[in-house]
């Protein structure tokens, strides 16, 4: 069987096309790697229903859930690793299902809506148990109820350092501090306050100062020290390029940082769509006004097309299912869109990551964690002749082990001297060769014979 | 003014140079990328005498698999044991298997026929090299020369280890420079016309590997290489080693030699240094086309798991292809172009550049600096396809 569309990717963007879609009559099929729909941002624990729901725009995000449930086959727990387009112009979403064997989904149209990943830096210390990514520590909260910590520091660039540390606080760890490394803004000249989110931003600085959390400029945390796992971190105060100007000491469990996101593109890559460098230099899908890349029969939506937040995603995904379904797209949609757009793009300039950082690493201190690389050995390829990322890759392996350059891609480009190049990753997830080799010549599955879990409640 | 120009910095290029500025010629290396970021870079290291059929490539290769050693060597000298020349030498051994016994008989055949160091392996004796081998093959050929080598850092240490051990200045590279050109002095060969201004030399070596083509048509003159397209399946670390050779089905043999512009897949495992397992390989001419082929993972991904039924568990997390430099006879181009003085040709290798390069850089310096080569160039020559060459 073949679907009219299938979207990759269960988060605001995703289910929003999926729905507006299958609305207007399209059969569709929305696969997400997750148990349940929610992606990074409306991330939830099986039994919400609690204070957690009435979290803005979660409650309303189940209900659309719960409405797509009822006219699209949701595959859960679906990791789609690779997507090929047909002789005939359609697609196959390859696919490990929920037990690991393979499934392939047919589609007449696609719509990628794959979200974006953290960006971390590596600093001293940074692969010691107890260092998170700020969306790791959120996800830990919001998927699975734990708080990662006692005592908690928050650090790295941008507004989403905010919604982590109010959530971390309100869930009872004590957030010593929270330390963004751009500064010149303050809450009080917040960007959400000029773009209209006053309440928003209003309501993060009333959490954090209930909670006595310190919310510091123009610091980072450049390095975490402890045995086996996190002790303490060092907190240090920054020039605008983020070159280290002083240096504390601060004792801690816990350590969530995060410098923004990566746009999550692969799977638009592996198809051939074109890409532009959004304002922060990451590479991400290029669409038109309706959401099309440039493959005919391919739609993107939400952070893959430029990370603005899960308002604009959503915007984006219901313009991209009036576009599949052949629907006309009403202006005030675009019109929000466009703004939104700004708004993204105007976070962007305003939390930028300065070169500083790489001033904050030792000769030891590990680029890639997989393939435990130092700062010694990109620099030693770099020596022998590599010129670019990719042959930094290849003469010191950073990027090439489980998470495939997702956690220092961003680094290494850094230190390379180059602009972030699109991640080509034909494999997007691990397969097994065994689902792989019963993969037979791309022979789909039936996906409506596999068990299909209950959409998201 | 340079003695010598290299085009390419793959691994051809950099044993061409590095030989080169051995022999006291000083050398400049052009390449419009990085080191080893074409080919090279996308291949799996092979330094194999076993899959050669008696004939000039054999002999090459022979010479080939000596010169690795001791360049592996004279680095551990200098480094220290077990460094593994800068480039991870791995003198593992190769392990051919049959299928059935009418191909063992084949590959007994062939080992007799090619007067290499090799051991036969009976059915049941299989297990004993490689305990994790699929039940029921029938037998295999073990060739204790045959080797690997991490390929793009080969090529980067035969440069750097050129550069610093024949005198200073001796080999200069050049990085992100194309050449777009070449200059001519009367009937020759003088230079290279690039992105950054004429480099003038007093030969030009090209060693650009599957685009040897492109840069001899800048010069005028025609070379048929091809790309021929190799994927290979790259698995997740594994805890521990699970193969200890190089290990391929006899069907490799065949489509190396093979013709055909279609798909052909045959089993080629082997473990790394990093505990990942490499798994090839493909052979298709279809261009520069880089789409990945679900099919042809599939098929490579169902080869290695009859071999090993083993790595049915384990997960494949990265894929790359390359573009093999194919000639219609599937031998390298190695010497003095006779249709255009200065100018030299040292491409076209196919999937075998890896383990021919020092061979090729040594004959080439040999030719450059007026000794008779140690093996005959003959079959290599660069003007035997056309029609009207002797």
């Amino acid at each position: 069987m073949t679907y009219d569309l299938v979207v990759i990717g269960g988060g605001p963007a995703g289910v929003a096309g999926a729905l507006t879609a299958a609305l207007a009559g399209l059969r569709v099929a929305l696969i997400d790697s997750g148990a349940r729909l929610g992606g990074q941002y409306f991330r939830h624990a099986a039994a919400h229903g609690t204070g957690h729901a009435a979290e803005s725009g979660l409650a309303r995000f189940l209900r659309l859930g719960e409405r797509l449930g009822e006219r699209a086959d949701l595959l859960l727990r679906h990791q789609v690793w690779h997507i090929s387009q047909n002789d005939g112009g359609d697609f196959t979403v390859h696919c490990n299902g929920p037990d690991g064997g393979p499934v392939a989904v047919r589609a007449r149209r696609l719509l990628i809506a794959t979200g974006a990943h953290d960006r971390p830096l590596p600093f001293p210390g940074w692969d010691l148990p107890g260092v998170l990514t700020a969306g790791g520590a959120q996800a830990l909260l919001k998927g699975n109820g734990v708080v990662p910590g006692r005592r908690v520091v928050v650090g790295g660039t941008g507004p989403f350092l905010l919604p982590v540390a109010t959530g971390l606080a309100e869930a009872g760890a004590r957030v010593l501090g929270v330390y963004e490394a751009n500064g010149g803004l303050g809450l009080a000249r917040h960007p959400l306050l000029a773009m209209g989110k006053a309440g928003e931003a209003a309501g993060y600085a009333a959490t954090l100062a209930r909670h006595l959390v310190p919310y510091r400029t123009r610091r980072a945390v450049v390095a975490a020290h402890g045995e086996r796992e996190v002790q303490a971190v060092t907190v240090a105060r920054l020039d605008q390029d983020w070159n280290v100007l002083a240096t504390r000491v601060v004792e801690c469990d816990t350590v969530a940082v995060g410098y923004g996101f990566v746009p999550q593109i692969e799977l638009g890559l592996q198809l051939g769509c074109g890409t532009r460098q959004d304002v922060d230099g990451s590479p991400v899908l290029s669409v038109d006004s309706a959401q099309r890349t440039t493959v005919p029969g391919v739609w993107a939506a939400g952070e893959p097309t430029g990370v603005g937040g899960w308002q604009l995603s959503e915007l984006e995904g219901r313009i991209a299912g009036r576009s599949i379904a052949e629907r006309p797209v009403a202006g005030v949609l675009t019109r929000r869109r466009d703004r939104g757009r700004a708004f993204g793009a105007a976070l962007q300039r305003a939390y930028p990551v300065k070169a500083g950082w790489q001033g904050w690493l030792r000769a030891d201190t590990l680029v890639c964690r997989c393939e435990e690389v130092p700062l010694a050995r990109v620099r030693e390829a770099r020596d022998l002749g590599a010129t670019d990322a990719r042959s930094v890759k290849l003469l010191a392996r950073p990027g090439m082990g489980w998470c495939q350059g997702r956690i220092c891609g961003y680094a290494v480009s850094c230190l390379a001297g180059e602009p972030q190049q699109p991640s080509r990753r034909p494999i997007a997830q691990p397969v097994s060769l065994g689902a792989l080799a019963d993969t037979a010549d791309g022979i789909p599955d039936d996906p409506a014979t596999d068990p299909v879990d209950d959409p998201a409640h | 003014m340079s003695d010598v120009i290299v085009v390419g910095a793959g691994v051809v290029g950099a044993a061409c140079a590095y030989y080169a500025a051995r022999a006291g010629l000083d050398v400049t290396v052009i390449d419009r990328g990085p080191v080893a970021g074409g080919t090279t870079g996308s291949g799996e290291g092979n330094v194999l005498v076993s899959d050669k059929e008696p004939g000039p490539e054999l002999e090459l290769a022979v010479l080939s698999n000596g010169l690795w050693r001791s360049l592996a060597e004279r680095h551990d000298r200098q480094a220290g044991p077990g460094a593994h020349g800068g480039f991870e030498f791995e003198a593992k051994g190769g392990l051919v298997v049959a299928e059935t016994d009418e191909i063992q008989r084949r590959l007994v055949e062939l080992a007799a026929e090619q007067g290499l160091e090799h051991v036969l392996v009976s059915g049941p004796e299989l297990r004993d090299y490689e305990p994790r081998l699929a039940e029921g093959l029938a037998g295999g050929v073990l060739y204790p020369q045959d080797a690997q080598v991490q390929p793009m850092l080969a090529a980067a240490r035969l440069l750097r280890d050129g550069a610093d051990s024949f005198g200073r200045g001796t080999l200069h590279l050049r990085l992100g420079v194309t050449v777009t050109g070449f200059v001519h002095s009367g009937e020759r060969v003088t230079g290279v016309r690039t992105s950054h201004g004429d480099v003038l030399g007093g030969a030009v070596i090209n060693a650009a590997g599957t685009w040897g083509g492109e840069v001899a048509a800048l010069a005028g003159v025609t070379l048929p290489i091809l790309p021929r397209r190799g994927f290979i399946l790259v698995t997740e670390p594994l805890p521990e080693p699970l193969i200890k050779h190089k290990v391929y089905t006899a069907a490799y043999v065949t489509n190396v030699a093979s013709d055909s512009a279609d798909l052909e897949t045959s089993a080629v495992v082997e473990g790394t240094p990093a505990g990942t397992v490499l798994i090839g390989a493909s052979r298709e001419r279809v261009g520069f086309d880089r789409t990945t082929s679900v099919p042809v993972l599939a098929r490579l991904a169902a080869q290695a798991v009859a071999l090993f039924p083993a790595l049915r568990e384990a997960r494949a997390i990265r894929s790359y292809c390359g573009f093999r430099p194919y000639c219609p006879d599937h031998l390298p181009v190695i010497g003095a172009d006779p249709r255009l003085p200065g100018l030299y040709h040292a491409c076209g290798h196919e999937g075998a550049g890896i383990g021919l390069a020092p061979a090729t850089g040594h004959l080439l310096a040999q030719v450059l600096t007026g000794q008779t080569p140690d093996l005959d160039l003959k079959p290599f020559r660069p003007d035997r396809f056309s029609e009207d060459s002797p």
